[in-house]
């Protein structure tokens, strides 16, 4: 069973005028089995966060840190994080010209699993997990991204994480830009997931939408690069009927007071 | 011998002729010259000297069919004549050329694989492939070594020939490579002609269209891969002087690492009694770091409207850090993860050069350039 650890993370983004702080002290552990969600008003840094679990180079951590079952996350690069066991499905999915989904994804498998496939079976492999997400077999010879509706992006991203089989799988947002239909198809997915072992999911989120068809053991409040408050899957129903306007008030009076 | 002169159209070039006197020394602000860095020709443009003979071995063909001439009028006349000093200087400096002659009527099912190889110091050579009416022939043309060559290879295909051709640049890392690969279409004849470059320091290709009777088809491809602050230029002219031929131009380059430079050139010209033709030329590049830099012009003037087609098309891509971080986010280390999307940027161009075995020979030199190990590609790619 993996952990994933984050403690007093304070990170800053890289910007033209110089480093603007985003995180400001997050602590969360997510231990294999448990979902936990995360949910925040926009620009509330819930990407940056995610972000700087995957390594993304533009943004710099600047106190605190990130362990996977111990070892120092914030020293691997983007890949090695990968091979160690994180994934990433991101809110805005990258467009790679030239490269077939199913080249990206064959290739992507074998460095994860350190030997490539062997081709037949992956053939069935990858045919069974697209069709286990409606995804049209086509899409195997499809430009990685390339001109994918939003709701294609998003299960193209759960395609990975099935097909990956991460310790840790953070979620930015894979419910946006959704329709009802879609956001069961993925969501069956993330749970298939979950079922799979003992994996860690955290769900990042700003609507409790999706939270109807994947049921998290821990809610966490984000507002303003932190943690303001955590609860039960209870604390989702308090923030469907109240929004987010109470943990804002209490973030400035908490950001007031050092 | 004085110079013809051509009447002048915005692309077609001026001047043509055997005498390099007839052609100024360029100096970097002419327009065909501006993007070459000239100090790094080794003199090839000014008054070289032939230092060396080029080896020039030719197999898949029976011995009677190659043949050394002399540059006399009747090899004057299957030539391109130079258009600019290089090339003239080339011809004076090498007064000959091997020629493979394929009999009308001959299907070869061998390639025809012809080594060019320049060795250090300065040198000149011409090679011809003259393809017989109804022939059917593949020439694999591979250019390697260290010195500075200057040289021409003329492809005439005869009428109704089908002509697959290739010319790969792969000298050394020092080498400069001036050439001028000209391809001449009888009636109805069909040429497919790929350049590959890879390898000099300087590597300026000058490939040239010319049809002489109507129903002509070329294909012009064109793959380059220039790092380390190589400079590769592709000058491409059509010359559509014929009615109902056709001609498409493909050419795509990928850059990497700081001072790299890369220039294409498209240049077709319609004359106004080339109706009913149909042409189209593309130029895509795909820039793989900062500091490398890709121009990019393409050049259509029709003197007819009466065509069935014309079009062009230029676009220079990036490879980015957003495309880099997500493939590294799925666990790809960088170098696998340019090297699947240079793979993806050049298969399906590399596919349609039509010469066995040549895209896989070219991505592993390129993959090894990309400095994928091939430990890693073991474990990975398959
Ligand atoms: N690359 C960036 N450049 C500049 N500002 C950024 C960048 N990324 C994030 N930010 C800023 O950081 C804050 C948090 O952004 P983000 O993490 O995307 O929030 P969320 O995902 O919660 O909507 C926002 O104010 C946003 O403008
Ligand atoms: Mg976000």
């Amino acid at each position: 069973m993996s952990t994933l650890e984050i403690r007093n993370l304070h990170a800053a983004v890289e910007t033209d005028a110089g480093p603007e702080p985003i995180l400001r002290g997050v602590d969360l552990t997510v231990v294999g089995g448990q979902t936990h969600a995360v949910m925040g008003p926009n620009g509330s840094g819930k990407s940056t966060l995610a972000y700087v679990i995957a390594g993304h180079p533009k943004y710099k951590v600047t106190a605190g840190s990130i362990t996977l079952d111990g070892v120092d996350v914030l020293e691997m690069t983007i890949d090695e994080r990968a091979r160690a066991g994180l994934f990433l499905a991101m809110q805005y999915p990258v467009e790679i010209p030239g490269v077939s989904v199913s080249n990206f994804l064959r290739t992507s498998v074998g460095a994860i699993r350190g030997e490539a496939p062997k081709l037949r079976l992956w053939l069935k492999e990858m045919k069974d997990a697209m069709a286990a997400l409606s995804i049209d077999p086509t899409f195997a010879e499809r430009n990685v991204n390339e001109g994918f509706s939003g709701g294609e992006k998003k299960r193209h991203e759960i395609l990975q994480l099935e097909l990956l089989k991460p310790k840790i799988a953070v979620l930015d947002e894979t419910d946006s830009g959704l329709d009802v239909d879609a956001l069961r198809v993925v969501s069956e997915g993330v749970n298939r997931f979950r079922e799979s072992g003992d994996t860690g999911t955290l769900l990042i989120t700003h609507y409790t939408r999706i939270l109807r068809y994947i049921t998290p053991d821990f809610v966490h409040v984000f507002v303003d690069g932190r943690i303001v408050e955590s609860g039960g899957p209870e604390l989702a129903t308090q923030l469907e009927d109240e929004g987010y306007e109470r943990f804002i008030a209490l973030a400035q009076k908490e950001g007031a007071t050092p | 011998m004085s110079p013809v002169m051509v009447p002048a159209t915005d692309h077609a070039p001026v001047v043509r002729s055997f005498s390099p006197g007839d052609f100024e020394v360029p100096h970097g602000r002419e327009e065909e010259w501006r993007f070459t860095p000239l100090t790094r020709l080794q003199g090839l443009h000014e008054s070289p000297e032939a230092l060396a003979e080029p080896e020039i071995t030719v197999a898949g063909i029976d011995a009677s069919a190659v043949q050394r001439l002399v540059l006399d009028a009747g090899l004057r006349a299957r030539v391109s004549t130079p258009v600019d000093r290089i090339a003239a200087h080339s011809w004076q400096l090498a007064d000959h050329a091997t020629v493979i002659s394929i009999p009308a009527e001959t299907t070869l099912d061998d390639l025809i694989a012809v080594q060019v190889h320049t060795p250090a110091g300065t040198s000149f050579g011409h090679l011809v492939v003259e393809v017989g009416a109804f022939a059917t022939v593949t020439v694999l043309i591979t250019f390697t070594g260290a010195g500075a060559f200057a040289g021409s290879v003329d492809i005439n295909a005869g009428d109704h020939s089908h002509v697959t051709a290739g010319s790969v640049f792969e000298s050394d890392r020092q080498a400069v490579t001036a050439a001028r690969i000209h391809v001449r279409l009888g009636r109805d004849a069909n040429v497919r002609s790929s350049v590959i470059t890879l390898g000099g320091d300087l590597t300026r290709i000058h490939a040239t269209v010319e049809y002489t009777a109507p129903g002509g088809d070329a294909e012009l491809l064109g793959l380059f891969f220039a790092d380390a602050g190589q400079h590769h230029e592709h000058r491409v002219f059509v010359d559509h002087s014929q009615p109902h031929c056709r001609s498409s131009v493909t050419y795509k380059g990928a850059l990497d690492g700081a001072g790299t430079h890369t220039v294409w050139i498209g240049d077709v010209l319609v004359r106004a009694g080339a109706v009913g033709i149909d042409t189209y030329e593309v130029n895509r590049n795909l820039v793989l770091s900062d500091g490398a830099r890709a121009d990019s012009v393409p050049n259509l003037e029709l003197e007819t409207g009466e065509v069935v087609g014309a079009g062009h098309a230029s676009a220079t891509g990036r490879f980015d850090d957003e495309q880099l971080f997500y493939l590294r986010s799925r666990g790809i280390p960088e170098e696998i993860a340019r090297m699947l999307v240079v793979r993806g940027f050049f298969a399906d161009i590399l596919r349609r050069t039509n010469i066995p075995d040549l895209p896989t020979r070219i991505m592993s030199i390129i993959d090894d350039r990309l400095g994928v190990t091939d430990l890693v590609d073991e474990v990975i790619s398959a």
